[in-house]
């Protein structure tokens, strides 16, 4: 798993056949093998990724807090839907499991640095400082 | 008297201070159970922790002196002994672990090292959650402080003890929080349980022995070993020993974690020190433990935060996770939420489990929109029913459990929903819209297995 977060940092945030290949090759595994593990967990991605990952947490705790509205206001500020990636590849979006900030919901992490206490308002700035070259740095991970 | 009231064992001092630099947590005491502990003999230890009463954090509650003595000696085993850190906080509801290792790291490694020294071993793992990124840079950073100053590596503190600490990080699977799912996880596999026994004390990680034990219970062994064991089981009640970080969250004025002594009262939780429920809004329901676990009504607040209360109460302490829900909430969107979770989760190895949590959502979903017959309320209650105990890890139980108390203390809601032929609340619901996520590696799917509520 270290090689698959290792992979996935190198090739711009995704892994493509090749990186899956690499890695079976220098841990004497076969790459479906690879495929096969990288395919259980949600945090390797299969299919290119924007540079800024953005994963709200809709689970029960968020949910009672609104998060359904800040994904949406995500959803609206972005032109894409959770799940998609912006045409400009800047952004993929995500509605995403217990992040582990229930009691200051809603959690929204970005490139996984959390923020805490979102509301649907927030979301409009969030944006324009990811989008300003903010904080966001790709980790990777 | 039933304890009551804020009682910061662990988090003592972490308010005033840094206590994520060495420096400063040595000031307040800290590695000195760690000097204390290594001049022990470890069968003591493991009797201080059996006499402590400590009991694990993460979910289970099994006695953490008994597990430890379950680990073979080391002339007992031609393998090298593991201990395992469980830092894959993933239980809905819960964030505890998360701000121990943010706010006290020092006290999770000194429970490591002393821990280690009580079974033996010369390797421990810390596998924490993939999303934990702030986390990983905390507890790498306090263990490179703890490796400078001697307390980890070679040779510990002029002893002959040798311990070394890897953190491994996971990659997003809430499975990987079941002790042998993070076991093959940590192999470099699929997260997928094995079938017990052999149980991981005697063939862990590599078919060694290993030992497993959530973050909190670690971080509470330094606490044990400067107290004593006796001492530390006077905190608490009979049963259940000791103080316990107890995630509050949901419709709650101050949601946060509050370190309490076990048998706490449910209500002094959500209202002395939760502030109570915001905007005048009535109590409805409460989940005590976690998602997985069984749901109290308003009527049932009064049950103590304690594992036996809980028990008797038809519940579960679970992982300490307290989340309120006010009257706003439909209760088949809870189900159906809570249901997608488990089955987004679901490792897909045993057939109840993989099959019955698509049942549940499906059942759910047919009720919020309107289109169940009669008899499916009884349909969902028998899926519930198949899967309890017929798999090989708890996630099966974790998501049957919780779906039929919602179905048991609010039948006549569900009920509603099919007599009615839709949902009672009229969109009026706090968790009306609610969206699980889309399965990134089955996103060109979408529609067909994860649609919106409403769509």
């Amino acid at each position: 798993m270290p090689a698959l977060h290792l992979a996935q940092e190198r090739y711009d945030g995704w892994l493509p056949p090749e990186a899956l290949r690499e890695v079976a090759e220098a841990l004497d595994l076969t790459p479906a093998y690879c495929y096969g593990v990288a395919s259980f967990y949600d945090m390797y991605h299969l299919e290119p990724i924007g540079r800024h990952e953005i994963a709200v947490c809709t689970n029960v705790s968020c949910a009672l807090a609104g998060a359904q509205d800040v994904l949406a206001a995500f959803e609206r500020e972005l032109g894409v839907e959770a799940g998609g990636t912006t045409e400009d590849g800047e952004f993929s979006l995500s509605s995403f499991e217990c992040l582990g900030g229930c009691g200051w919901a809603t959690v929204v992490a970005v490139n996984w640095r959390y923020r805490e206490h979102v509301s649907a308002e927030d979301v409009p700035g969030i944006v324009a400082e990811l989008r300003s070259g903010g904080e966001a740095v790709a980790d990777g991970a | 008297m039933a304890p009551s009231g804020l009682r910061e064992v662990l988090l003592t001092h972490a308010g005033e201070r840094d206590l994520t630099k060495r420096a400063e947590y040595e000031e307040v005491g800290g590695y000195r159970a760690l000097r204390t502990a290594l001049r022990t003999d470890p069968g003591e230890l493991v009797e201080t922790l059996l006499a402590s009463g400590l009991r694990g954090r993460g979910g289970a509650g099994f006695p953490m002196g008994r597990k430890a003595s379950f680990i073979p000696k080391p002339a007992d085993t031609p393998n090298p002994i593991y201990l395992t850190v469980n830092a894959d906080e993933s239980e809905p509801g819960t964030f505890k672990d998360r701000e121990l290792m943010l706010r006290i790291p020092h006290a999770v490694i000194e429970g490591i090292v002393i821990t280690c020294h009580a079974i033996a071993a010369e390797t421990a793992f810390v596998y924490l959650r993939g999303e934990y990124a702030t986390e990983f840079d905390v507890m790498a950073a306090a263990l490179a402080e703890a490796q400078e100053a001697g307390y980890v590596g070679n040779g510990i503190a002029g002893t002959d003890t040798n311990v070394t600490i890897v953190i491994h990080r996971g990659a997003g699977a809430y499975i990987c929080g079941e002790e042998t799912a993070l076991l093959e996880s940590l192999e470099g596999k699929r997260g997928q349980p094995r079938s017990k026994p052999p149980f991981p004390a005697i063939s862990g990680v590599y078919a060694s022995p290993t030992l497993i034990n959530n973050v909190e219970t670690i971080a509470t062994v330094p606490t044990i070993v400067s107290v004593g064991g006796e001492e530390y089981a006077k905190l608490g009640v009979e049963n259940s020993a000791g103080t316990r970080l107890f995630s509050l969250s949901g419709n709650v004025v101050k949601g946060g974690n509050y370190e309490l002594e076990l048998g706490t009262p449910l209500r002094e939780l959500i209202y002395d020190l939760g502030g109570g429920i915001p905007n005048g809004r009535a109590l409805k329901a409460v989940i005590p433990g976690g998602s997985s676990v069984p749901v109290l009504t308003a009527d049932e607040v009064d049950t103590a935060l304690d594992f036996d209360a809980m028990a008797e109460a038809g519940t579960m302490l679970g992982s300490g996770a307290v989340i309120v829900i006010d009257d706003r909430a439909c209760m088949v969107q809870l189900g159906l939420r809570v249901a997608q979770f488990y089955m987004h989760e679901s490792c897909g190895k045993c057939t109840p489990c993989r099959e019955g949590t698509r049942w549940m959502v499906q059942i759910l979903r047919k009720l919020e929109a309107g289109e169940a017959e009669q008899g499916e309320l009884d349909l969902l209650l028998n899926v519930c029913d198949r899967i309890l105990g017929n798999c090989l890890c708890p996630l099966g139980d974790a998501a049957a459990m919780p779906i039929a108390s919602y179905v048991a203390k609010f039948r006549e809601e569900y009920q509603r929903h099919i007599d009615e032929g839709g949902c009672p609340f009229g969109g009026e619901s706090s968790l009306e819209g609610v969206v699980a996520p889309v399965d990134q590696h089955h996103a060109h799917l979408r529609g067909q297995i994860e649609v919106p509520i409403h769509a």
